[in-house]
Parts: structure tokens; sequence; C-alpha cells
């Protein structure tokens, strides 16, 4: 075969396999869906309906047909854009979701800048002096961002650094007296105010995002630094940095210009699932920061057990993770030259 | 049969490897740490009615949210309750989760691992399209969706976590079990007319034991983290049982003015989760056989 067909068939293959775990991903959601003790048709009806306004809601819903034709009802649905309306807000579930979820790319994108920012050059560091001591300090401090209860920490940091320092803003995405002032373009704050021109507004949605942002990218760079040290050892233990130090290339150089720029393409698939894993983060973060984010949505819809709603938020969450999966293969694809 | 011909050695020979393996933990200062705070909580959580100093679950309402000292170790909680005290039963509860999701867990993912690992072909595609399917969530947003369905309790969160964590296990011994298919004493066995789950039960199972019991220890940092996340979230255990998480949780509406209620519980948590990590990160290296030969 050709170089062209082969590389078709791994692309075609590819496509089944994502659509294969999208499917097993619907199934999933649909099953933890029917799983739930609560009866829908009680949450629409309430609690004093007529046996016939109750069937009729209960054949409305299509709650009287086998299982495998309601999940046929529910690929529908998804296909269609038809997640449903939430209990909650009234409004469509899907609409919610698009409407918190730039709050969330915002922080998650802060984030991973503060957390490959902070665990490249760390990862790099350590494998340079692997077992001296700069080694083992980065270990542990990167194990200690991976151990701590990320809820914890916001509360913790958030008595230290808003209530007694006074350094950062304290919860929400920007100071109380500014809500409103900026009208919604993109549902990004800090690119919103800047089109806008308001600097004030910008300074003291930087002054809120810091804070938690700085706390979910030192968690995520636990992983990258871990990475980043593993890739850069195998490396370092190659021949061709001996013959570069050989030739007579500093040491910085040997380890910028030819280890580093070996480990880019690895780097950003790390990178990539990394981001995927702030998600997580991000649900328990919000949550103590009052970030009205993607997080938030999905803890007061479990609390009030709006269960459309919360579904749709782990179908959400579990397509941007293949999406992301699916991006890092790519990326890989492209940058490096011995998979074409 | 002949006395001289057992070894010399005291201890049969998984315990003697479990042996080296201690001691090899022993040489580095983070293992040992590591170590040593799960052997204090394990004897906390044995000890726990004899080393709390009140009753967790005491109401008193004269003195609630009083700062540590004044016979209250670590203070008060918003009811009057010993924080000290509730944390050291809530040392049983972060055990008993370690315990059960194990227990679940283990079995779960090496029945999984071993059949697609020894039979491999379409059963292989399909064990594991399906393993990737859990992995294609983060933990903590499947174990609330299956919490969510079930309704909040420790028992379902302990549920939630034990269905989300099984598939890195499932891997493993996939991968482990693999490398054992070819081998002479399977074949040997499969000659002798033994069926495939006898295989599976009695030669591979227990050759993937060590390295996924490990993987069990590495995967615990997260369980830990989960399980309190859920608490925090009101998802988990239900008050008033002294759940670290959920004491967070609690405390976090009076965390400006009694700082205690939050950050002792926090602690806890974050000890015992940095214990698991520190202890995994040294069996990885007990584990590996270059390090071995090279100390």
């Amino acid at each position: 075969m050709s170089p062209r067909r082969i590389r078709f068939y791994g692309a075609a293959g590819q496509i089944g396999t994502i659509a294969v775990t999208l499917l097993g991903l619907l199934l999933l959601t649909f099953f933890i869906g029917r799983l739930m003790p609560a009866d829908p048709v009680r949450a629409i009806v309430g609690e004093d309906a007529t046996r016939e306004t109750y069937e009729q809601v209960y054949r409305s819903l299509g709650l009287d047909r086998p299982l495998w034709e309601q999940f046929f009802y529910y690929l529908g649905d998804v296909f269609t854009g038809n997640f449903g309306t939430s209990i909650r807000t009234g409004q469509p579930v899907i609409q919610d979701i698009l409407h918190v979820m730039p709050a969330t790319i915002e922080l998650a994108t802060f984030a991973i800048l503060i957390g490959a920012g902070l665990g490249i050059p760390l990862g790099v560091l350590a494998a340079v002096n692997k077992d001296r001591w700069p080694d083992h300090v980065v270990r542990v401090f990167s194990l200690f961002g991976h151990s701590m209860p990320i809820f914890w920490t916001g509360m913790i940091a958030l008595i230290v650094f808003y209530a007694h320092l006074g350094l950062v803003g304290g919860s929400g995405r920007m100071d109380q007296f500014y809500i409103g002032l900026i009208e919604e373009r993109t549902g990004f704050l800090l690119i919103d105010s800047l089109m806008a021109g308001e600097m004030d507004v910008f300074w003291s949605a930087v002054n809120h995002i810091i804070l938690p942002a700085a706390l979910l990218g030192y968690s995520s760079s636990a992983y990258i630094t871990r990475m980043t040290r593993s890739f850069m050892l195998d490396q370092l233990g190659q021949e061709y940095v001996t013959t570069a130090r050989v030739k007579g290339l500093s040491r910085s150089q040997t380890i910028w210009q030819h280890a580093f720029i070996n480990i880019r393409v690895q780097l950003v698939t790390i990178i990539a699932l990394a981001y995927g894993a702030l998600l997580e983060g991000a649900v328990l973060i919000e949550t103590v920061f009052a970030w009205p984010g993607f997080g938030q949505y999905l803890t007061n819809n479990l609390i009030t057990g709006d269960m459309n709603a919360v579904m749709t938020c782990v179908l959400i969450v579990g397509i941007i993770f293949i999406g992301l999966n699916l991006l890092s293969d790519v990326l890989y694809r492209i940058f490096d030259p011995r998979t074409r | 049969m002949d006395a001289r011909v057992q070894p010399t050695s005291r201890l049969p020979a998984p315990l003697q490897s479990l042996k080296n393996i201690v001691l090899f933990l022993l040489k580095s200062p983070t293992s040992t740490f590591g170590l040593a705070v799960l052997a204090l909580l394990i004897v906390i959580a044995a000890f726990a009615p004899l080393i709390a100093t009140h009753d967790p679950y005491a109401q008193d309402l004269a003195n609630t949210l009083q700062a540590p000292g004044n016979g209250h170790l670590f203070g008060t909680d918003e009811l009057g309750r010993d924080i000290f005290s509730r944390l050291v039963f809530g040392a049983r509860i972060t055990l008993t989760i370690i315990f059960l999701v194990s227990i679940v867990v283990g079995p779960i993912g090496l029945v999984i691992g071993t059949t697609a690992g020894y039979l491999g072909g379409k059963v292989d595609t399909v064990m594991m399209r399906i393993t990737d399917i859990f992995l294609s969530f983060p933990s903590l947003i499947l174990s609330l969706a299956f919490v969510a369905a079930l309704g909040p309790s420790l028992n379902n969160a302990i549920i939630a976590i034990a269905l989300t964590s099984w598939p890195p296990i499932a891997r493993l011994a996939r991968a482990e079990a693999m490398t054992f298919r070819k081998a002479d004493y399977i074949s040997a066995a499969r000659l002798q007319g033994a069926s495939a789950t006898r295989i599976i039960f009695k030669s591979i199972m227990p050759m993937c034991l060590p390295s996924v019991l490990i993987r069990l220890t590495l995967n615990m940092a997260t369980v830990i983290l989960t399980a309190a996340g859920l608490g925090f979230l009101g998802l988990g255990a239900q008050p008033p049982l002294p759940e670290w998480g959920a004491m967070i949780a609690t405390g976090r509406k009076y965390m400006l003015d009694s700082w205690w209620l939050v950050t002792f519980p926090g602690i806890s948590i974050l000890s015992v989760s940095l214990a698991f990590n520190l202890l995994g990160d040294g069996l990885r290296d007990a584990l590996d056989p270059k390090q071995m030969n090279r100390r």
C-alpha cells in the first residue's frame, strides 16, 4: 500500500474508534440517567396530579417504550442538539451551558499557562539534576501540588491572600460594583472588558482570576513536571547529546537547543491532556470561588437533582475529553516527522 | 519431605520480597515519611476511642467555635463538638473508603484485564473499548454523575469511586497478562487440558497480583481526594459523620473568623494523600529493576 493509503486507513480507523467511544459515552450517560431513584414524571406533574395526567406525561416522555427504543430517541435528540430543558432555569440546557462555558475556559486557559510555565522548566531542571537535591526538591514540590485537596487550598488561599493580606480580589469574576457594566460579546470577561476599553474592569477581572488559576495551574503542573522530566531523561541519555557536548556546545545550549527541541511534540500532547484534567479541578474550585462557570452550573444542578442538566454536562465533558485526545493525536501526527 | 531441602530463609518467598521492598523504601526519607503517616493513620483508626479526648458527636452549644486550646486541642466546631476527636474518628472513615474501594476495584480490574489479555481477539477489543469509554471521563465528574443518580451517601460515594477507578487497573492487568500468555508454563497447563477460566484464575492472576496491588496504592491518593471532594460537595458522607471533606464543607461558612474549622481537616486530607503519593513514588523506584540493581 502506498503511504497515502496507509494514512487514509489510519484516519478511517481513528474515526471508527471515536464513533464507537462516542456511542459508548451516550450509552453510559443514558443508563446513569435511568438509574436515578427520583421519578422524572413526578418532578414535572407534581405530587397531586391525577392518574390520567400522570399516565399522559409518562407516555409523552416515552417511558412506556422498551429501553432500547428510548435509547434511540435519546440518540436522535442528542444529534439534533436537543438536550432538554433545565428544570431549575427553565432554559434549554445547551443554551445554559454555552452561557457559562466561557468563564471556565478563561479560567482553565489562564491555569494551563501557569501550569506549563511552572511545570516545564521544573521538569527540565529535575531531569538535568537527576538524583541530586534540585530533583528531590522539585519532586516533593510537585507531589505536594498533586496531593492537595484543591477546594481546601482554595479556602486557605482566600483566607490568607484575600482576607488577611488583601492582595487579590475575592470570589466571583470581578468586583461586585462592576457587574453588569460590561456588555457581553464573547463571554470572555478579559476580552470583553478590553474591547469596551474598561481598564478598571479588566484589572479587577485579572485580580479575581489570578488566585483560582494559580491553584489550578499548580495542581496540574505536577503532571506536566513529571512527564517533562521523564521525556528529558530519555533525550539526555542519547548519544547525540554527548556528541553535542564533545563538539563544544555549552551545557545550556545542549539542553535547550538540542534535547528540549526534541520533546516539544510530546509536551504539546501532554498539555492538551492536562487541559482536559483541569475541568475536574474547575468543578471544585469554582464552588469555592463562586466562579459562575461550568463547574458551578454542574454542582448547582446536582444539588437540585436536575438530572437532565447533569447528564448533559457529563456528556459534554466526555466529548471535550475525546476531542482533546484526538487533538493531541493530530498534533503528534503533524509535528512528528516520523509518523508521516 | 526432607527437612534439609527447605530454604534457609524463615519467611515465605512473597513475604521475603515484601520485606525487601519495605527495607528499600526506608532508605528514602520521603517514602519513610509516607509509610509513617499511613502507619499512624492505621493506629489512630484502630484505637480511635482511646485517642479521642471527647465524644465526636457530643454537642456543647455553650462552647461553640472555641479556638484551639482550653481543653480542645484543635478547638470546637459550630455545634461545640471537639474537632480533634472528630478527626480521629474520621480516620476510620478514610480507612474504610480505602479498604472498600480496593476490594472492589482490584478484583474487577483483575478479572477484566486478565480475561481480555489472555483471550485476546474480539473479547479483548470489546473489553478495552469499554475500558476506554470509562477512561475518557475525569474520575471526579463520572463519580459525580453516579452519585447524582444513586443519591448522596457515603456508601454510594464509595460505589461511584469504585466504578470509576477500575479502568487503569484493568489496562495494567491486561498488559501483564499478555506477556504471560505465551509463557511455557501456560502452554503446559493448556496441554494438560486446563480450561481458559482455570488458567486465568490459577496461573495468570497470581502473576499479575503484585503489580495490581502497587497500582492500587498509586491510585489511592486520587481516591482519597475524590472522596473528600464528594464529601465537600455534600454528595459523600452525610452529617453528622465526621468525614474530613464534609467537615471542611460545614466549616466553610465560618472560615473567615474560625480558621481552625477548615484548617485541620484539610491538613489531614493533605497528609494522607501526600503519604500515598510519596509511597507510590518510592514503590515505583523499588520495583524498577534498573533502579534496584544500581543502588
